[in-house]
């Protein structure tokens, strides 16, 4: 059995074709095949339900009505069963922090002893032609890095003074210095990392992933999102959003404070006991249902009411990081019981272990227009730790080597100063981001800026080859994994995106 | 893949033949699926695949004469079409297609291509932009309706047959859900199962129409297309109110606005010949947008996002279209060109607008311009009213003022000794020295105000010292000013242009003593930003300081500043007066002038006059050498400060004008579309980008759809007429399609979302076409297609499912059953309160608070008035959910886990899932509980005695039906076992029942209730209380 989204994915040679008649005749018999294998697909995992989900006795009665061939059924296809990528992949699961606001790339990661020089000075008219800032006068001096940078590890990475933690796992790092992004406000740059594309309504990477590869965990949400921070992301839902996918693979929030999940835990007054019964009689009249209506539907919605009985047992497990040795939680500089993003990278490892694909932490933290001397030194020392730790964490259980760790945020900042002698503004031409395990090169640096950090002058990699680059780790051609949609075939890269050989293993 | 081929077959069969005898053959329906299955592969668009340089697709091509000398279709004449006779040989060496290829063309499909050519073989172009036609109907025996022939043409063809009427019970639950949205009540089903006549499902129909909320239940899915919201989207997220628009989609559903009006309302309400206020209200569809009010964007920029949003979600919505590629190229399916979508732009560019939040806040939220005060019939008589007297006052003022010269020169003569006056009036303050604490200049304007320049510090302290004027002081009075230099043009230092003053510091230094610092008692100011009021500058625990909307507001502001006790005069003394911005960085004010007022001033007034000393320089000119404009500030001075007749009628027209703001304040407002008087140039943008301009267009429908009407103007009333004229393939077949998949789960074409090239071919496109025509015909009724096809057969017919027809037909689209899917998550929430008794089914009115976790809103805004979410107590809990305020970066989230849009762009089809979260949330979620506990209550009061009763009457209020026997055992033995549970439990029993605000009925034991409960709530989640069958 093919891989489902080859079964919608584009030909390839539509769009050579000229003449509109001519598209639509052939279009409407590739619709009507694609329909007509999509159908069958339904109709097998209606199958699976009835076989694998443990329905009872009224479910052995609706399997008659399937009709002879169930025995001989292909694997089973439920939209969050586990699935093969287009090919081996390096990388199973994926770790995504997200440091919304944009952490200044000069301060941390991109090394510009030279800007120091030219603190207080006009920055050169011709590095401004065209260009578009978001606060600031563009024609405002330039202001020097705050901070000292030196190398680390066998690789010699460049790393700055206030990561301490993160140079000590500098040789497990490739570190981009040359990303590029087109948008400089944050919620539509935020969409773009998040979902390919500044307009809204599109799936996000996450969404796309879970789609391509089913979950291994059916008990807990497949790609769950966590944030600290002062809030959430600028660009909201949308971020972990499922666009025109089913919203099954949007991403589900796990929440620090109260319950973990929304609504997970049982009513006040209900013991987990009267939950059961409650279930055991829900249960029972709905399999009589589905032996008198004989709607397969009817055997999917008694499977949710039980996994969501499990879920109610599984996720507070998962979440409840008190469980952790002390090593571990002082390794993290974890702290049961507070919100943290410390405690969020340990839940992440957790979760990752527990079988979710996806894990997101949006750390929206970093937008410092002005105070960035002071800020920038806070941020690091609550996330610094816990990321290294991360890292070190999966590699010691062998997680890395098929986990791909994601660390930056949505643009970079200017070289030229805002907000009196202490701030920079958004700047979408050059920043900078890490990326850990799954079949990233370790140890490797890629990438260079011009003199100020405001160009990239070697190595490019815009966000969607980035995009194109992940998914290549995940198993799958970033050009074949689509979906039909408002009669296009969609792909989180759009029309763009190359793959980034360089930073591959 | 392997499909199997009885489901392979009957789908692609479906689209074949369908031709009768008598009927004309048609290229669409009839001929493209044999074409394009047997012969496009080697003669079709692919120039690289194609044999002999034949090509069937184009018929120009297929008409010319080949490389063998033949011709291959020659219309009218199959005998000399070398299609025919390649077809039909018996040569295995020229038979097509190929045998090796297995895909012989079957007899009738001979005779279909054979009478084509006969009658001429006409191609057509891509079903949905041929004209609609009305197809002839089949005669079906026992098809009772136009619906049930067409759909049992199709079942006889594939050797199934329909299924039998469903029971009433469930009749009523279907239609009553589909129609409504609530539950049929116990009363209505026993009374419509007990009704015998045969016109009792009509009557019921007809009922559900006319009920209020029929209109709650259709305006819910047009929200989704509108993409309407109570917030503005983007980083903030602040509020809006566009809750009239949302009440008119309701009295339009309600009303039955015929479909073409309710277009052209919503597309063009605003230029309709003397629009009256509806019609206006209407226009707030294409308004429904997000709004940008991040810190330093382009206006422009997004003011283009927003006009190609209009674009996107108009076509989606009228024409089912997917333009979005056009924004940057050529579609590459449709015969849309980038030029046509900028031509549709045009029609949504002369807005006056922005581009981003104007006329309200970013943080604190309101509409944006253009919008529309709202007023019912009440109000607009009030409001005239008031409007009548302050024109009344205005006509006195007039009057009055031809005494103006008169009284001034009576009054002149004793200007100079009018103490009063001068004590009154505000008098310059003239600096020894003003400077910047923290290195920013401030310079001397020629009026006397200090602009600030250079460097803007983080939070900047203006010094300002003076000598003590000579009658002491009082009071002080700062007035900031708008200046060209300053960013946004406006009033602030902040890129924003805003500014928070935080502290004025007031010190006195008596000669050779220390600083002594002043208590000032009262500051007021003529316009404060909500949330940073004036108060603040003075009372620090109430506020952070004073700003004044900087980013949309450029007027000139004044602030007064009262000591608590006045400094009396002193020589020698100095006023050191401290200007503190220490709130947020970098707002410090951009241009600002001082003033004083003396010890014995009396009352000072923050509009009190500023010019006396000029004033007094004026009158002592001679009257003849005065320039115009002296003699006009003189009259001005005089207005303002002198009693007279004259400055009675101003103040009794400042109290009505006040009396009139006062009131319209009140008033809700709801933002519109309004026209430019001058209409913006419209261009190609290349790459779609807003600041890459090419080629300049007008206002156009795109080309390959029928022009615009006869007379219809070229503006966006234009545009609406050509919407729904009969000559637009679209909208109707968009419309009806959309129906369609309301009551059957699918369209007729499944993609619903885009009758492009790229649709589906529909499964049933004479019954589409049909329906289309008799939509257009009806006079674009809304409900009579609605009636019409719930009266159907087909929609009646039981949904039991057979094992031949999941084995033929899994999704239904044949509809040899009737329809049954799971209800939309605003149904489920709503049904939920209906049984649990709790509904208020009060219609429109702003939108309402339910319950809501914490924290959901302010995990995605650090700003904004939409954060800290408060639950309303009371109605605002039980309100039917599209009434939910709904915040787009944070929306309800419920709504989230059933499938719902976030509503941030256009959304015309939402997925259906079935999820361990939404299980959850039925659950546990405390609506649901409360709701669960309702039905046990009303279980209790009004079922009966007895279990049995009270389980029955549970039953029959979520399921519609009679409880049967094996479920009575199973309920009955659960119950049984929470009795005796909760009843060792009483403290369990007592936190159940009192989740939710509602307080548990009186008189029921706790133990008791508490079971119940439980039961009610697996009454409430049963498959077929969620599922609407």
């Amino acid at each position: 059995m093919p891989h489902p989204a080859i079964l919608h994915g584009r030909d390839g040679q539509s769009d050579r074709f000229g003449g509109v008649i001519a598209n639509s005749l052939l279009m409407i018999r590739r619709n009507l095949q694609a329909e007509l294998r999509q159908e069958y697909a339904r109709h097998l995992s209606r199958r699976w339900f009835f076989k694998d989900c443990g329905v009872g006795l009224a479910s052995i009665a609706a399997m008659d009505l399937l009709g002879q061939g169930a025995q001989a059924a292909p694997a089973p296809i439920s939209p969050l069963a586990q699935k093969r990528p287009q090919y081996p992949a390096k990388a199973k699961r994926v770790i995504y922090l997200f440091m919304g606001g944009a952490p200044s790339h000069l301060e941390l990661f991109d090394n510009k002893p030279e800007l120091s020089k030219w603190d207080g000075k006009l920055p050169p008219p011709e590095l401004l032609q065209g260009y578009r800032a978001a606060f600031i006068n563009p024609n405002s001096t330039l202001l020097g890095p705050k901070y000292k940078f030196s190398r680390h590890g066998q690789s010699g990475a460049e790393i700055s003074e206030l990561l301490p933690h993160t140079a000590s796992v500098a040789d497990d790092l490739t570190i981009v210095r040359s990303m590029k992004t087109d948008a400089f406000n944050h919620a539509p740059a935020q969409i773009l990392m998040s979902t390919g594309s500044q307009i809204f309504g599109r799936p996000s990477f996450g969404a796309w992933t879970l789609y391509g590869l089913g979950t291994e965990n059916q008990d807990v949400p497949g790609y769950v999102v966590m944030q600290s921070g002062a809030k959430g992301p600028s660009g909201g839902l949308s971020n972990f959003g499922c666009g025109f996918l089913p919203t099954i693979y949007q991403g589900v929030p796990f929440r620090s404070a109260g319950e973990p999940v929304l609504y997970l835990t049982n009513p006040e007054g209900v013991s987990d006991a009267t939950q059961r019964d409650t279930l055991d009689v829900l249960k029972t009249l709905n399999e009589e249902r589905l032996a008198t209506v004989g709607d397969p539907e009817i055997a999917a919605r008694i499977n949710s009411f039980e996994l969501a009985y499990r879920m109610q047992k599984t996720a507070p497990e998962l979440m409840d990081i008190s469980r952790e040795p002390q090593h571990i939680l002082d390794m993290y500089g974890a702290k049961p019981g507070e919100a943290s993003f410390a405690n969020n990278c340990l839940l992440a490892r957790r979760l990752i272990e527990g079988g979710v694909r996806f894990v997101q932490l949006f750390h929206e933290a970093w937008d410092h227009h002005g105070g960035l001397t002071k800020g920038l030194k806070e941020q690091c020392a609550q996330t610094d730790q816990p990321c290294a730790a991360l890292v070190r964490d999966l590699k010691q259980r062998g997680l890395l080597e098929d986990t791909i760790v994601i660390w930056g945020g949505e643009f970079g900042r200017t070289p030229m100063v805002q907000g009196g002698n202490d701030g920079r503004d958004h700047h979408p031409n050059c920043f900078s981001m890490w990326f850990a395990g799954g079949g990233m090169k370790p140890g490797l640096t890629l990438g260079g800026s011009d003199e100020f950090g405001f160009n990239v002058t070697e190595d490019p990699v815009h966000v969607h080859d980035l995009h194109a680059t992940l998914l290549h780790l995940l198993g799958f051609d970033h050009t074949k994994l689509a979906v039909k949609f408002q009669g296009l075939n969609m792909r989180l890269t759009g029309v763009h995106g190359e793959l980034v050989d360089k930073l591959l293993v | 893949m392997i499909l199997r081929p009885p489901t392979y077959l009957f789908l692609l069969l479906i689209s074949l033949a369908s031709a009768g005898a008598a009927e004309r053959v048609q290229f669409n329906r009839d001929v493209r699926p044999i074409l394009s299955d047997k012969c496009f592969h080697c003669h079709g668009p692919d120039d690289k695949k194609r044999e002999a340089g034949l090509r069937l697709d184009v018929r120009a091509e297929a008409l010319k004469k080949g490389e063998s000398g033949s011709t291959a279709i020659v219309p009218g004449k199959p005998d000399l079409s070398a299609v025919i006779e390649r077809i039909t040989t018996t040569s295995t060496d020229d038979i097509m297609p190929p045998a090796k290829m297995h895909k012989a063309v079957t007899k009738a499909e001979i005779e279909l291509l054979q009478r084509w050519i006969a009658e001429g073989a006409e191609y057509q172009g891509h079903w949905a932009f041929e004209p609609v036609r009305a197809p002839q109907v089949p005669q079906v025996a026992g098809a009772a309706m136009p619906v049930d022939a067409f759909i049992r043409q199709q079942l006889q063809k594939q050797g199934l047959a329909p299924s039998p009427e469903a029971d009433k019970a469930t009749l009523i639950r279907r239609v009553t859900l589909d129609l409504v949205g609530l539950p049929p009540t116990p009363e209505d089903v026993r009374a419509f199962v007990a009704d015998t006549s045969p016109q009792a499902f009509e009557a019921l129909v007809d009922r559900l129409l006319a009920s209020q909320q029929y209109g709650e239940h259709m305006a819910r899915q047009w929200l989704d297309f509108a993409r309407f919201a109570d917030s503005n989207g983007f980083q903030t997220d602040s509020s809006r109110s566009m809750w009239p628009w949302r009440d008119w989609v309701i009295r339009a559903f309600n009303d039955n606005l015929p479909y073409d009006q309710f277009t052209v309302q919503q597309i063009a309400g605003d230029l309709l010949p003397n629009a009256a206020q509806d019609q206006v209200i209407a226009t707030g569809f294409n308004r429904n947008h997000r709004i940008n009010g991040e810190g330093g964007i382009i206006a422009e920029e997004w003011r283009i996002e927003n006009i190609i949003d209009r674009v996107e979600t108009t076509s989606f919505t009228w024409l089912g279209l997917t333009l979005n590629c056009c924004r940057c190229h050529d579609h590459k399916y449709d015969p849309f060109t980038q030029k046509d979508f900028y031509s549709l732009f045009a029609f949504f560019n002369n807005v006056e607008e922005s581009g981003t939040i104007q006329g309200a806040s970013n943080r604190s939220g309101g509409n944006s311009v253009p919008f529309l005060k709202v007023t019912s019939a009440e109000q607009k008589a009030k409001l005239d009213a008031l409007q009548a007297a302050a024109n009344a006052a205005t006509k006195a003022v007039r009057t009055a003022e031809k005494d103006l010269p008169k009284l001034v020169a009576a009054w002149e003569p004793t200007l100079a000794d009018s103490k009063q006056v001068a004590k009154s009036a505000w008098q310059r303050l003239e600096p020894e020295s003003v400077t910047s604490k923290f290195g920013a200049t401030l310079t001397r304007q020629a009026d006397g105000s200090y602009l600030a320049g250079g460097k803007n510090p983080p939070k900047d302290v203006y010094v300002f010292d003076a000598a003590m004027p000579a009658d002491g002081a009082s009071a002080f009075l700062l007035e900031c000013f708008p200046d060209p230099s300053l960013p946004n043009q406006s009033l602030g230092r902040h890129p924003n242009g805003n500014f928070v003053l935080s502290d004025f510091d007031v010190f006195v230094q008596k000669p050779g003593g220390k600083p002594e610092k002043q208590v000032v008692a009262k500051a007021s100011a003529d316009y404060s930003q909500k949330g940073y009021e004036i108060g603040g500058v003075v009372d620090k625990k109430s506020g952070r300081g004073w700003a004044i909307d900087g980013p949309t507001k450029r007027d000139p502001r004044r602030a007064m500043f009262v000591l608590k006790t006045p400094l009396p005069p002193q020589a020698g003394a100095k006023l050191l007066l401290r200007l503190r911005h220490e709130a947020i960085t970098s707002h410090n004010i951009g241009r600002f002038r001082l003033s004083w007022a003396a010890a014995d001033a009396g009352e000072v007034k923050l509009d009190g006059d500023t010019s006396l000393a000029e004033i007094k320089l004026i009158a002592a000119i001679p009257a003849a050498k005065r320039t115009p404009d002296q003699v006009k500030r003189l009259h001005t001075f005089f207005r303002a400060n002198v009693e007279s007749p004259l400055r009675a009628a101003d103040q009794a027209l400042a109290a009505a004008s006040s009396a009139l703001t006062t009131f319209e304040d009140t008033l809700p407002t709801t933002m519109v579309m309004k026209e430019a008087a001058t209409p913006r140039d419209a261009f190609v943008l290349t790459r779609g980008e807003y600041d890459k301009p090419a080629a300049k267009v007008t206002m156009a429908t795109p080309a390959v759809l029928p022009p615009m009407p006869k007379g219809a103007p070229l503006n966006r009333l234009g545009l609406a007429q050509w919407l729904v004229a009969p000559e637009n393939p679209l909208t109707a077949r968009v419309w009806v399609n959309r129906a369609w998949e309301r009551f059957f789960g699918n369209g007729l074409c499944k993609t619903t979302e885009n009758l492009g090239s790229q649709a589906e071919y529909p499964l049933h496109p004479e019954l589409l076409d049909w329906l289309a025509a008799e939509f257009m015909r009806s006079g674009w009724d809304m409900k009579a297609m609605m009636k019409l096809i719930v009266m159907s057969q087909t929609y009646r017919q039981s949904s039991a499912v057979t094992p031949a027809m999941v084995a033929m037909d899994p999704e239904n689209r044949l509809l040899a059953r009737g329809p049954r899917f799971r209800l939309t998550g605003e149904v489920v929430r709503d049904q939920a309160l209906a049984l649990g008794g709790l509904l208020v089914p009060k219609i429109g009115g702003p939108s309402v608070r339910p319950y809501m976790p914490e924290g959901v809103w302010d995990e995605t805004s650090k700003y904004g008035d939409l954060r800290g979410y408060k639950a309303d107590a009371g109605d605002g809990l039980y309100r039917r959910t599209l009434y939910t305020i709904w915040k787009r970066t944070a929306a309800p989230p419920t709504m989230m886990l059933f499938d719902a849009p976030t509503r941030e762009i256009c959304t015309v089809k939402r997925s259906r899932t079935n999820t361990p979260l939404q299980a959850l949330a039925l659950l546990n979620e405390v609506t649901f509980v409360e709701a669960a506990r309702g039905l046990a209550q009303l279980m209790i009061q009004k079922g009966g005695t007895t279990p049995e009763e009270r389980l029955r009457y549970g039953y029959l209020r979520a399921t519609s039906h009679e409880l049967e026997p094996a479920a009575m055992a199973v309920l009955l033995k659960g119950l049984k076992e929470r009795l005796a549970w909760y009843a060792a439990h009483p403290e369990d029993a007592t936190k159940l029942v009192s989740q939710g605000q509602s307080k548990p009925a009186e008189g029921i034991a706790v133990p008791e209730l508490a079971a119940y409960c439980t039961t009610a709530s697996v009454l409430m989640n049963l498959d077929r209380v969620v599922t609407r069958q």
